[in-house]
């Protein structure tokens, strides 16, 4: 088989099945290519070749005694940085978990395993999964393989950087208010965020725990929808997971049809604030979905438009809670000059040397928006947002289907750009927000360049919650129209690094 | 009701908020703070206005009840498995900073 690193996930899967070709010549490619290209895009944290090599060697030899059939099996992956891998450097970006090694896997990562998909490393990622441009990484910013001097969006950067430059066919991620969606989207891959509660959240390090989903990032609709099914699924150790069947997303992939449908577009994410080369890619997808048969109408959600400022007050107020945890006693740095310090004093040494700028900016308002006096108008506001907003989505699935938007307002900006501006840089989350706040699902995928940067614009589709099906149902049916008329994926249109 | 004058932000505030959280602030960091949680404060400050008190919060997506596992013992984690993370460790226990009397 030629040029591995090139295929899909669901191709090389096929490939290793009949023994056309091994996971461990596949896991090699990929690790080459990594060492060819990761010094230029940053998406790696942490690779061990020896390791991914010898796992790869027993997935063959699993796979040839007829003790592996899931439908990934032997395929290469990378992980966020977040999701803890037992005795495997796990940082979240941040230098106050330099060099700690988790005692334990996150569900995700046994599930993985046992599925015998071969990790190929530790993706980059804003620290604590904190912003959407991957600069605000403790180990430097990863670069977006369009165009190196752009971002690759955030926070997950890395694993969509990995996907898209062909270091990995398959990433996992996390979304709290867009981590997976908007990164795919600038880089002109696939991401979804799954219905929260559909896959286990045991082991990824928390940031705000009733926004965090983690999902799958991929090159194409169909290898999302088989890296969904294999970390989907009820987990006793998370007491948020759904305890319900998990769906047939391939079967979904496959049906690849809107005909009849009713798709809403969402009348606030549009117009004011949105690059009109966005909106340009935007309009022509909703005509593609028409011409393969859906009905577009315009559906108002009144509510969103105070959705980032509920966002940035819930998600501070969870996030200093949660990084409480970090406090250099019990695993991660300390720092400690030996002169008989009190243990508050090394806490807030710690903490204040570990921790970058914008996490230390989203504990200060968190701390900040649940002190008493301001605890009412602040959090006990935004919870009652989070309430409307989730209305507006059940007003809106009562007269459609699904729902879409631009994924991101506009395309991947220069590095740097906006990185002591955190007004705009939130704004990169507008159209994502929604979604994490009420707890549905949504898909990001790629609909074309804009005209006026040569940049990937994504489309997201949203649908309601436990209805991930929808997503790649209608993604399928409007990626494979876009792939006729393009000839191949968007993503082969990327400067070949 | 809340507008961007009345939400209390000052250095003193932010200086109080850095110890709250354990965040030894630097003095240029207290005054990059201010302004920015001021801005940011002032950016979010609508949303102050939209909801009536009889909306109900919303604290997480899915309505939550208690959940119960199964009374079976599965292996936890063992000592050996968490010591080398540790910054310090003796004797079986995470050795701290003394955390009582006032710093010498």
């Amino acid at each position: 088989m030629n040029d591995l690193i090139r295929q899909s996930a669901a191709t090389l899967a096929t490939a290793i099945a009949r023994k056309e070709v091994s996971s461990e010549e596949v896991t090699h490619a990929h690790l080459d290519r990594i060492s060819e290209v990761d010094e230029r895009v940053h998406a790696f944290l942490f690779v061990d070749p020896d390791a991914s090599i010898a796992r790869a060697r027993e997935v063959d030899q699993q796979i040839a005694k007829g003790e592996l059939s899931s439908p990934l099996a032997g395929v290469p992956i990378a992980l966020k940085d977040l999701l803890a891998t037992k005795g495997v450097p796990t940082t979240c970006g941040s230098r106050i978990l330099e060099g700690w090694r988790p005692p334990y896997n996150a569900t995700i990562v046994d599930k993985l395993h046992a599925a015998g998909v071969v990790s190929l490393g530790k993706t980059n990622m804003d620290e604590f999964a904190m912003g959407s441009s991957t600069e605000h990484s403790g180990y430097g910013p990863t670069h977006n393989p369009w165009d190196l001097e752009r971002i690759p969006g955030g926070s997950g950067g890395g694993s969509a950087a990995a996907v898209a430059s062909f270091e990995s066919p398959l990433a996992i991620g996390t979304d709290t208010g867009g981590s997976i969606r908007q990164p795919a989207a600038v880089t002109g891959t696939v991401g979804v965020k799954p219905t929260y509660g559909g896959v286990s959240r045991y082991g990824i390090v928390a940031l705000a725990s009733s926004l965090d989903q983690a999902g799958p990032c991929a090159r194409d609709v169909m290898d999302t929808a088989l890296l969904h099914s294999v970390i989907a699924g009820h987990d006793p150790r998370d007491s948020t997971s759904i305890n319900a069947p998990v769906p047939d997303f391939v079967a979904a992939a496959l049906k690849a049809d809107v005909r009849g449908m009713k798709i809403g577009v969402i009348k606030e994410l549009q117009g004011e604030g949105f690059q009109s080369g966005v909106l340009e890619r935007f309009n022509q997808s909703l005509e593609i979905l028409t011409e393969l048969g859906a009905e577009i109408v315009e559906v108002s959600c009144p509510h969103f438009q105070y959705a980032l400022g509920a966002y940035y007050l819930i998600l501070p107020s969870e996030a200093s809670s949660n990084l409480a945890r970090f406090d250099g006693m019990r695993f991660g740095i300390r720092v400690d000059d030996g002169k008989n310090r009190s243990v508050e004093q090394v806490m807030g040494a710690t903490r204040e040397k570990g921790f970058g700028a914008e996490v230390k900016r989203r504990i200060m308002l968190g701390t900040y928006a649940l002190s008493s006096g301001y605890y009412d108008a602040y959090y006990g506001q935004a919870q009652r947002i989070r309430t409307l907003i989730t209305r507006d989505f059940e007003a809106a699935f009562s007269k459609v289907d699904v729902l879409v938007s631009p994924t991101s307002p506009i395309t991947a900006f220069k590095i740097g750009e906006k990185l002591d501006d955190p007004l705009a840089m939130y704004l990169n989350d507008i159209a994502t927000i929604p979604v994490n706040l009420a707890g549905n699902c949504a898909m990001s995928l790629p609909i074309g360049l804009a005209s006026e940067d040569g940049l990937p614009v994504g489309l997201q589709i949203i649908a309601p919650a436990m209805a991930d099906s929808l997503l790649y149902q209608v993604g399928s049916a409007l990626e494979s129209a876009l792939v006729d008329r393009w000839g191949g994926l968007l993503i082969s249109e990327a400067p070949s690094l | 009701m809340t507008d961007a004058a009345a939400n209390g932000i000052d250095q003193d505030l932010v200086v109080h908020l850095g110890k709250l959280a354990r965040l030894e602030l630097t003095d240029v960091e207290v005054e990059h703070y201010t302004l920015q949680l001021e801005q940011i404060l002032g950016a979010i400050t609508s949303i102050s206005e939209v909801a009536a008190d009889d909306i109900p919060p919303t604290s997480h997506p899915i309505p939550m009840v208690n959940v119960y596992r199964e009374d079976v013992a599965i292996p936890g984690l063992l000592q050996e498995d968490f010591v080398p993370g540790a910054p310090s460790f003796e004797d079986d226990r995470f050795r701290v900073p003394r955390i009582l009397g006032e710093p010498t």
